[in-house]
């Protein structure tokens, strides 16, 4: 069996757990964006004057949003899945060490988890964009890029918080970096608003951590606004974050594992 | 043939040595026969499941030599793997899962076709009696249902040879013999098995050939019999006093055995006929509240070689 088959085997256990459920999940991936969109941007959006409408490129405020909040999903989602879960299959449940006395390896692991993410961001991003394509935000076909975009942002983030995870003992940690990590970057990365009113040292901040390029990327190309030049050093940025994370994802995982 | 492939598990000088420095496995030798049972007893922290996670290509050997079914765990871990079953000293079934998908995605990681894998799992069900709970989940099943749900995982890919650390503990005592029996079972049908415990009766019970271990190292070898042949005697006599007497026995039960055992609540006295060593007690009118004769056992064999009961 070759490690990318033994990944698939890692990700086949996530769905049969997962296909129980999968309705409830797709539900509230639907119903999660509505909520969102109709209170911050018909509410808040309809306090903004035109004049403050030309900071968001001269589209409706919820226009605007809408892509953010997608990308901002897809980094919520996926750091989620990536710590609690991957604890419970490192410690609490033992299921890592179930498969590792098989002949399923820690980097088909590795794979196999990023795969299973990679899915689930997959079909949440996609639910989600049918969202915005009822709200009318969405501007062009070329939209649907925002579903492997999306999904990039999910692995990218995914990849970094597994090989976090693999080197904790407890989930202490977690919500350290919920607060201080992800609450951050979901309120400064130009989710809800321009990095141009940043005063100029935070957009600097803002321009190197990896949301921002997530969120440029999808509203890009929900809005058809993808520039030629920055599109490919946002992806370039999220993809070498991806391979940065898995390479230390199976590092740490390893190390946990094998003692 | 050479020594090393008459035997599926082969070790010379094998030694763990952790990453803090502590030595858990300290130059073992050993050889698992084919068709046997295998068995390591030892206390806790004594070495054994650290040997089993090396065998089992889970924990890298540090230093000296070990095969596994003719092959190198540093290389050949993978395929190893493929034909080894492991039952862990602590459960780690798949909780989210039902019974028989416990089975069933397991194979899978074996890739054993799905086919085959539904056959064997309605196979192995049967074996370990839980065929009726097939469709439950896995939480609300007892210890022992667990464990024989473990055992079963751990022959699904058809093994040969079945890795078990310490099967029975934490188990009533009904669960264990119901255990024991699958596991003599799986014996006759010709598995080699290697198993760890702490306690004597199971060794005794399931293990052709034993290997004590105590810090680390092996202090002695051979089948139940033979260990308790060289290092006790046939028979050991029981004696309890009250404390009055206990604390003047002043050398009192000297020359009565070939070896005394003092335990916090006990003398045990190591003799060949332990009936009439208790009549020499006798007439020496020290008074006894209680007295027990019995036939030495592996609990005898290991006080005699490491100062120590077994379970403390």
């Amino acid at each position: 069996m070759t490690v990318l088959a033994a990944s698939g085997r890692v990700w086949q256990r996530n769905w049969l757990v997962y296909k129980r459920l999968w309705h409830r999940s797709l539900a509230f991936g639907f119903l999660q964006p509505v909520l969102f969109l109709t209170a911050m941007g018909i509410g808040i959006g309809a306090l903004l004057t035109p004049s403050s409408l030309e900071a968001f490129g001269g589209v409706p405020y919820i226009d605007w949003l809408g892509p953010g909040l997608l990308a901002a999903m897809a980094m919520q989602t996926a750091t989620f899945e990536s710590t609690y879960p991957i604890m419970n299959r490192i410690m609490w449940g033992r299921n890592y060490e179930a498969m590792l006395s098989t002949p399923v390896g820690i980097r088909s692991i590795v794979l196999g988890e990023l795969g299973w993410t990679a899915f689930r961001i997959g079909s949440l991003a996609a639910v989600f964009l049918v969202v915005l394509a009822l709200f009318g935000i969405v501007r062009t076909p070329l939209a649907v890029l925002a579903v492997p975009f999306a999904t990039l942002v999910g692995v990218a983030f995914a990849a970094c918080l597994i090989a976090f995870t693999a080197t904790q003992k407890n989930d202490v940690g977690f919500s350290a970096i919920f607060r201080f990590v992800i609450n951050p970057l979901f309120l400064f990365s130009g989710t809800f608003f321009p990095l141009t009113n940043l005063p100029e040292p935070l957009r600097a901040v803002a321009w190197a951590t990896p949301l921002f390029h997530g969120v440029e990327l999808i509203r890009g190309s929900v809005l058809d606004q993808l520039d030629p030049v920055t599109a490919p050093l946002h992806l370039a940025y999220l993809l070498i974050m991806f391979g940065v994370g898995a390479w230390f994802a199976e590092r740490t995982l390893t190390r946990r594992m094998a003692g | 043939m050479t020594n090393q492939q008459q035997s599926l598990v082969h070790a010379r000088g094998l030694t763990k040595r952790y990453a803090n420095g502590f030595t858990a496995v300290d130059g073992v030798d050993f050889d698992v026969r084919p068709g046997k049972a295998f068995g390591f007893l030892g206390p806790n922290g004594a070495g054994k499941t650290s040997t089993m996670r090396m065998i089992a290509c889970s924990s890298p050997v540090t230093e000296g030599t070990l095969s596994v079914i003719g092959m190198d765990p540093r290389t050949q871990a993978r395929e190893i793997k493929s034909k080894l079953g492991v039952v862990p000293q602590i459960d780690n079934l798949d909780t989210e899962l039902t019974v028989r998908e416990n089975l069933e995605m397991y194979a899978r990681y074996f890739d054993i076709p799905r086919d085959v894998a539904t056959k064997r799992t309605d196979e192995l069900l049967e074996f370990v009696q839980l065929d009726e709970r097939a469709k439950d989940q896995v939480e609300p099943l007892s210890g022992g249902m667990k464990r024989r749900l473990t055992i079963a995982r751990a022959l699904i890919n058809d093994p040969d040879l079945v890795i078990l650390d310490e099967p029975t503990t934490g188990l009533d005592p009904q669960a264990r013999h119901l255990l024991w029996e699958r596991l003599y079972q799986l014996k006759r049908r010709g598995a080699t098995l290697i198993i760890t415990t702490h306690y004597m009766d199971e060794a005794e019970q399931l293990c052709d050939h034993l290997v004590v271990m105590d810090k680390a190292k092996i202090v002695a070898e051979g089948s139940p019999r033979q260990l308790i042949d060289q290092h006790s005697t046939r028979e050991v006599l029981e004696l309890r006093f009250t404390d009055a007497v206990r604390d003047n026995l002043d050398g009192q039960l000297d020359g009565l055995a070939d070896r005394i055992e003092e335990l916090p609540d006990r003398h045990l006295l190591y003799t060949e006929n332990g009936e009439r060593t208790l009549e020499q007690v006798n007439l020496r009118e020290i008074p006894v509240e209680s007295a027990l004769v019995r036939r030495s056992s592996m609990e005898d064999v290991f006080l005699r070689l490491t100062g120590r009961s077994l379970v403390e």
